[in-house]
């Protein structure tokens, strides 16, 4: 483990003590949780303190846990160029209750909010555009949940009588089917071909 | 039609001195007698087969086959295949990739404003069928939902020799089927 980096986690847990509720290290990179409330707080300090000058915010993406009662994160990644050193941090909200949006300290959330918006249904307050970003014109739903299912609600074709292209209930010939059982996603729990040494030599070295 | 001047030679000529022999009686025919004789109907597929312009749908990954094959390897303009930014200069439209739901609309209103006779070109897994994203909600599952295809060109992505192959498909259908109204 990097000692500058876990002493940088312990001066922004001290920096901002009210604020955050954890700081971890996970391969090698710095992860900081913090209040929901507090977000533009915190990322208004990351963006200005001399010691951490992360300028750029690369991203904000959702994470749907589904058994949790806050289901969502949302997830910050943040560069600074000038320490060369990178943070994530994160909050945890539901479907209900609003983030404080982050676009008054970066333009560039805006976006990334949005797309949040579109596919998790994550609501940011204090976003001056909170519209679909990526998905079709009248949507319905948030594709990313993990209840979202999979093929959706609607197909489309083009109707010859109407001349125009209709929208109708999905009607699948056959079913989605997975035969992908060594997948790590599927939760197979053999080692992978090739990984058998992984772990039993103990070295630490993946 | 004079014998030996049918323009659907299905055979490719062996290199050598017989290649050129259909220009040379072309052009021995015109100066001995200043005209040649062929059927209305073999000229005008000679004429839309020598000059597909595909309306360039580059929608996906495809798209970068499509170009390698419009460039100077395989050189699409050999065949008088010339790649037109606007529906209504073209005669193909090659959906070169994955179909979105939202983009499909404005996909049929450019293939609309294409004028008659118009073909189309689905080019790689996901414009025949979905391909990978069949199960996706936000994918058609095969862009004949939308267009009536002429030509199906499987692959994912398709070389460009076999986007090639599927143009002089098509330019063998449209010779075959040899009318003037479609």
């Amino acid at each position: 483990m990097d000692p500058a980096l876990h002493d940088f986690g312990v001066f922004i847990a001290d920096s901002l003590s009210r604020e955050v509720l954890e700081t971890k290290i996970e391969c090698n990179e710095l992860i900081v949780v913090v209040h929901r409330e507090a977000i533009v707080k915190v990322l208004t300090f990351l963006h200005d303190d001399v010691n951490c000058q992360f300028k750029q915010l690369l991203d904000v993406c959702g994470v749907d846990y589904p058994h949790r009662d806050d289901r969502f994160d949302v997830v910050y990644n943040l560069l600074s160029l000038t320490h060369n050193r990178r943070i994530r941090v994160k909050v945890r909200t539901d479907e209900e209750t609003p983030v404080p949006s982050a676009t008054g300290v970066f333009v560039s959330a805006n976006w990334w909010e949005r797309e949040a918006w579109d596919l998790f249904g994550i609501y940011f307050s204090d976003h001056p555009d909170l519209r679909r970003i990526m998905t079709d014109y009248g949507f319905d739903g948030h594709p990313l949940r993990k209840d979202f299912p999979l093929t959706g609600h609607v197909e489309l074709r083009y109707d010859d009588e109407r001349k125009r292209v209709v929208y109708e209930p999905v009607k699948l010939v056959q079913e989605f089917r997975s035969f992908d059982f060594l997948s790590p996603w599927e939760g197979a729990s053999a080692a992978l071909p090739g990984d058998e040494k992984a772990n039993a030599a103990g070295d630490g070295e993946p | 039609m004079t014998p030996g001047f049918s323009a659907d030679t299905a055979t490719a000529v062996p290199p050598g001195a017989g290649q050129g022999a259909l220009p040379r009686r072309v052009a021995g025919e015109l100066t001995e007698k200043g005209f040649i004789l062929t059927q209305v109907d073999k000229l005008v597929n000679w004429a839309r087969t020598g000059s597909l312009w595909p309306m360039t749908f580059g929608l996906a990954c495809c798209a970068v086959e499509m170009i390698h094959c419009a460039c100077s390897r395989y050189d699409l303009d050999r065949f008088g295949v010339v790649f037109r930014p606007s529906p209504r200069q073209s005669d193909v439209i090659l959906v070169a990739g994955t179909l979105t739901n939202k983009m499909a609309p404005a996909f049929r209103k450019v293939y609309d404003q294409m004028a008659e006779p118009r073909y189309v070109i689905s080019m790689g897994s996901c414009a025949n069928g979905g391909g990978p994203y069949h199960y996706s909600y936000a994918v058609v599952r095969g862009c004949d939902r939308i267009v009536p295809v002429d030509v199906y060109i499987p692959g994912c992505p398709p070389t460009a020799e076999a986007l090639l192959y599927g143009i002089l498909q098509l330019q063998k259908k449209i010779r075959r089927t040899g009318t003037l109204w479609r």
